[in-house]
């Protein structure tokens, strides 16, 4: 054994014994969540795999991704020229160059490529992180440590090729075009200072390898190279919006006020974070100047697992705690009540964390277990809990939008669809012009359409995601067992919100039923002719089109109110910079129509000036709660003549007036 | 020490309307709420026991269904929940109604811990009277501090009590002996909200009802028979002045334009 496979075969063993030992100290600790239920679709986990991690789509989504995308095939490739070295230190019999030449030839020259590439991208990244860094907080000797050892570790690699090439040892030194740059630097040294050197490179390449088995990969956030790929595997295509049933008998607890009361996949999701802070750079809450931060809770996931877990595995109580003001490794309370459920986070995510659901497991646990939440929200849990709307108005009162028309009550058999009218769409004075206008719009087309009238309750919306699970399944009970009771087979919906609650959230409560946002209702109407447009409603001027969460992002509905405005004005609305996936949200969403927003910028303003950029006459939304955050905004920021038009009042100007 | 809040089931008045023929509430199909004063009175009782570790007690009179009053109170955290409830305390005006309630508290007094306060709203919101609280006071011989928007101190071992009043434009603070009868106002405090564990533990806790076999009153101080007080009739008071004028939901800014012109005539407005 040479004096090098004599010091390194130690070293290497002991470092895969501590590499080995170290992530299964950490991921074990994943074990400690509760299980997740569901199975998992293997064909379409693995093709996620493939285009999502091996392709990197999402990566690719930011300018910068291709910098990570060389990073990953580099170190793809490199994977194996290093499990080479590795074993070619011990035994130096075994070498790739005992291969077929083509294959041989063909590896070195991609790594040679590959390698050079990568340090390449190292010197962008870092430049990039100093000048340009994606997040404020970007900064980090972590980051910065990591690069410099990928660096290194391309260097010497570079290195190592060049001394072989210039000793004459290398027989692919033809198809190492780069080390061959490099080893005719070194025509002027002996023999003797080429081995030292070539020595040098070895050392420091095995060091570097060393350093990412022993430290950055299980201690630092380079842990995404496993565990983000396994996260694509791991993806699930379920909503996100919807939040796991609560079983209320007594003896239970409620939500996550503890890391293991988590799921194992949430567990998980933290460890796969790459902290890249795309889910913080797209946050309306982050955006705005607010606490919340959701690369940061998702690190202070991973921070109280790895301080609790291995307490609680023991049996011993937790010492740091999941919700609180204690610095990293506690999610702030405050910081949980500023999400608006947008999931700009979630799509955002190149490794698919989920990371607003987690959030509402913690609103859960405050809300359920501690009676604790801003005090806005008392009044709200009051009113649902005992008129089933937001406002406490009177249930009577539901009907009172419709007193000046002839509405039938939806009656099986008679009417085909009922139209759920909503909350906001029954009491709010802006809103229920949008119902007039819809309804006005049914009755055109021939549609036969009745409402629940004041039998109608709240879709629980907001409660759910506020956390407030308890009242929330109590109303998603009664209105499922009303809507079979009353042989509800199809719904029009005018709320994303009772849309997306009706739709998804209702199917674990046994409804299938057929459930349309006006949108995609009146865009069909219109296309097959049976709402003819009277004239082109060109007196709405330039519009712009504001998607809506709920109706978007959660549910994928996106080309229906675009196209209804655009056959309804002759003119394709514009497009603000933040649209369709990458849409901004309005504020009001997760309750947080119903919250104070003092800190920070209004989430509104931020969105209404994007807005007004494009010098609309009409801004075009299709959500009860977008119209009341714009109406605001757009009087806050004294934007006069600027409308605000729900898409169905955009198609009633085209056909009514 | 037993502190004991007097709670009461009323109808949401929001949603009570008058019978435009009989002139009588039509309570049909109206939810039940608990008094919003009373809901202030068992909160400042919960905050007592938090911080002396004393118990509370929640009365109620009032028909069997008055129970979903009592197991709201009990998913808030009082320990005991009686419901006083027999055909013979209906029809009670104020004064029946706090000789029941007395007997209950006494009986209380007697049976489970010396009682330290009673607190109840300042009044109901479907009576609007106002005398439950001080007849109570009367008939047990309690101090009574009425309107109270503060505690400001409790002595236990000198069993005095000093409360900040809320009167007409000004404050009052006050101190007096225990045992006292107090009624609270809103500003009193901020009621809190049940927890899932507690709602789900009242489900099941007892809600003890007593009728008139066991508190033994003299039929002729409680019920119908026992109240003075008749309500010879109920309605809503003519509209003396003012008419409804324009539809400000079809025309908002043709309505609105109206109600300036009509300001502007009545030399309300100065331009
Ligand atoms: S759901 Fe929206 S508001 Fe909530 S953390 Fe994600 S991006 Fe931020
Ligand atoms: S949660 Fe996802 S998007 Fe956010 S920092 Fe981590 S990897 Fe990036």
């Amino acid at each position: 054994m040479s004096q090098q496979a004599a010091l390194f075969t130690p070293l290497l063993v002991a470092s895969v014994v501590f590499f080995s030992w170290s992530l299964y100290r950490r991921l074990s600790l994943v074990g400690l969540g509760k299980p997740e239920s569901g199975k998992i679709d293997f064909a379409s986990s693995i093709k996620h795999m493939l285009v999502y991690a091996i392709g990197q789509r999402r990566v690719l989504r930011q300018p910068f991704g291709f910098n990570h995308f060389i990073f990953f095939w580099a170190c793809i490739f490199l994977i194996f020229v290093n499990v080479e070295f590795m074993l070619e230190g011990i035994f130096p019999a075994i070498s790739l160059a005992g291969l077929p030449a083509p294959i041989y030839f063909s590896i070195c020259l991609v790594s040679d490529i590959l390698s050079s590439l990568a340090a390449l991208a190292v010197v962008i990244a870092v430049i990039r992180r100093v000048f340009f860094p994606p997040y404020p907080q970007a900064r980090t000797l972590e980051a910065f440590f990591l690069l410099a050892v990928i660096g290194v570790h391309m260097l010497a690699y570079l290195g190592i090729c060049a001394t072989e090439i210039a000793l004459g040892e290398e027989s692919a030194a033809a198809y190492m075009p780069v080390a061959s740059q490099l080893a005719g630097f070194m025509g002027g040294m002996t023999a003797n200072g080429l081995a030292s050197l070539h020595t040098f490179f070895w050392w420091t390449h095995a060091i570097a390898l060393m350093i990412f088995l022993n430290l950055l990969i299980p201690y630092s956030k380079h842990l995404h190279v496993f565990t983000a790929i396994a996260n694509c595997f791991l993806r699930r295509e379920d909503k996100p919006s919807i939040q796991p049933l609560e079983e209320f008998v007594a003896g239970n607890v409620f939500g996550t006020g503890q890391v293991d009361r988590f799921s194992r996949k949430d567990l998980f999701d933290s460890f796969a974070c790459t902290k890249c802070g795309r889910c913080q750079m797209v946050c309306p809450a982050g955006n705005t100047g607010k606490q919340l931060n959701p690369r940061a809770v998702i690190n202070d996931i991973k921070v109280n697992l790895l301080k609790n877990g291995p307490l609680l595995k023991q049996g011993h109580k937790a010492v740091m705690p999941l919700i609180g003001d204690t610095g990293e490794g506690s999610v702030p309370e405050e910081a949980l009540w500023d999400c608006t459920t947008c999931g700009a986070c979630m799509e955002a995510c190149p490794v698919f964390i989920k990371q607003m659901p987690k959030m509402l497991l913690m609103r859960r646990h405050l809300v359920e277990e501690e009676a604790k939440f801003p005090e806005e929200l008392l009044n709200l849990f009051e009113n649902m809990e005992s008129r089933s709307n937001p406002w406490g108005i009177a249930p009577s009162e539901r009907t009172k939008w419709c007193s000046q028309l002839s509405v039938n009550p939806f009656e099986q058999g008679v009417t085909e669809y009922l139209l759920f009218v909503g909350c906001a769409g029954s009491f709010d004075s802006r809103n229920k012009h949008v119902t007039v206008a819809l309804a006005t719009l049914l009755d055109n087309a021939g549609i036969s359409w009745g409402i629940l009238g004041k039998e109608e309750k709240c879709c629980g919306d907001s409660l759910r995601r506020l956390g407030n699970e308890f009242v929330f399944d109590r109303l998603a009970r009664e209105n499922v067992a009303l809507f079979k009771e009353k042989g509800v087979k199809k719904i029009i919906t005018q709320c994303p919100h009772c849309f997306s609650t009706l739709k998804n959230d209702y199917r674990q409560y046994g409804l299938e039923v057929e459930v349309v946002h006006h949108s995609e209702l009146l865009r069909d109407l219109v296309q097959s002719g049976r709402i003819k447009l009277q004239h082109q409603a060109t007196e709405l001027g330039q519009t712009v089109f504001h998607d809506s969460c709920y109706l978007g992002r959660h549910n994928d509905v996106y080309e229906a109110p675009r196209a209804l405005i655009a056959s309804a004005t002759g003119a394709i609305p514009a497009e603000m910079e933040r649209s369709r996936e990458n849409a901004f949200c309005c504020g009001a969403g997760g309750g947080r129509m119903w919250l104070e927003e003092t800190e920070g910028e209004r989430i509104n303003h931020n969105r209404v000036k994007e807005a007004l950029t494009k010098n609309p006459d009409t801004i075009c939304v299709s959500c009860p709660y977008c119209m009341t955050m714009f109406e605001d905004g757009l009087k806050d920021v004294k934007a006069e003549g600027v409308r605000i038009r729900d898409v169905a009042e955009v198609l009633a100007e085209a056909v009514l007036h | 020490m037993l502190i004991v809040a007097c709670i009461k089931q009323v109808p949401d008045t929001t949603q009570v309307q008058i019978d435009p023929v009989t002139n009588t509430l039509v309570r049909e199909g109206i939810p039940f709420i608990v008094n919003p004063y009373d809901t202030h009175a068992l909160e400042e009782a919960l905050r007592l026991k938090d911080r002396f570790g004393c118990r509370v007690a929640a009365i109620s009179m009032g028909p069997p269904n008055a129970e979903g009053t009592l197991r709201k109170a009990l998913a808030l955290g009082v320990d005991f929940a009686i419901l006083l409830s027999d055909r013979v305390f209906g029809g009670a005006d104020t004064l029946a109604t706090s000789n029941v309630l007395s007997a209950a508290i006494s009986k209380l007094h007697t049976e489970i811990d010396e009682v330290g306060l009673v607190l109840c709203g300042k009044q109901t919101i479907d009576g609007d009277t106002a005398q439950v609280g001080p007849g109570i006071a009367t008939r047990l011989a309690y101090q009574q501090l009425t309107l109270v928007d503060n505690v400001e101190d409790i002595d236990l071992s000198a069993k005095r009590i000093r409360v900040r009043r809320k009167l007409e434009g000004r404050h009052e603070i006050v101190e007096a002996p225990l045992p006292a009868m107090l009624t609270v106002v809103r500003e009193l405090n901020r009621p809190r909200y049940p927890t899932v564990p507690m709602r789900l533990t009242a489900v099941n806790a007892k809600v003890e009802v007593w009728n008139n076999q066991v508190l033994m009153l003299d039929e002729q101080s409680i019920g119908l028979k026992g109240s003075p007080t008749w309500v010879s009739k109920i309605f809503s008071p003519e509209r003396a002045k003012g008419e409804i004028l324009g539809d400000g939901f079809a025309d908002p800014e043709g309505t609105a334009n109206m109600l300036i012109e009509k300001l502007l005539d009545k030399d309300m407005l100065t331009v």
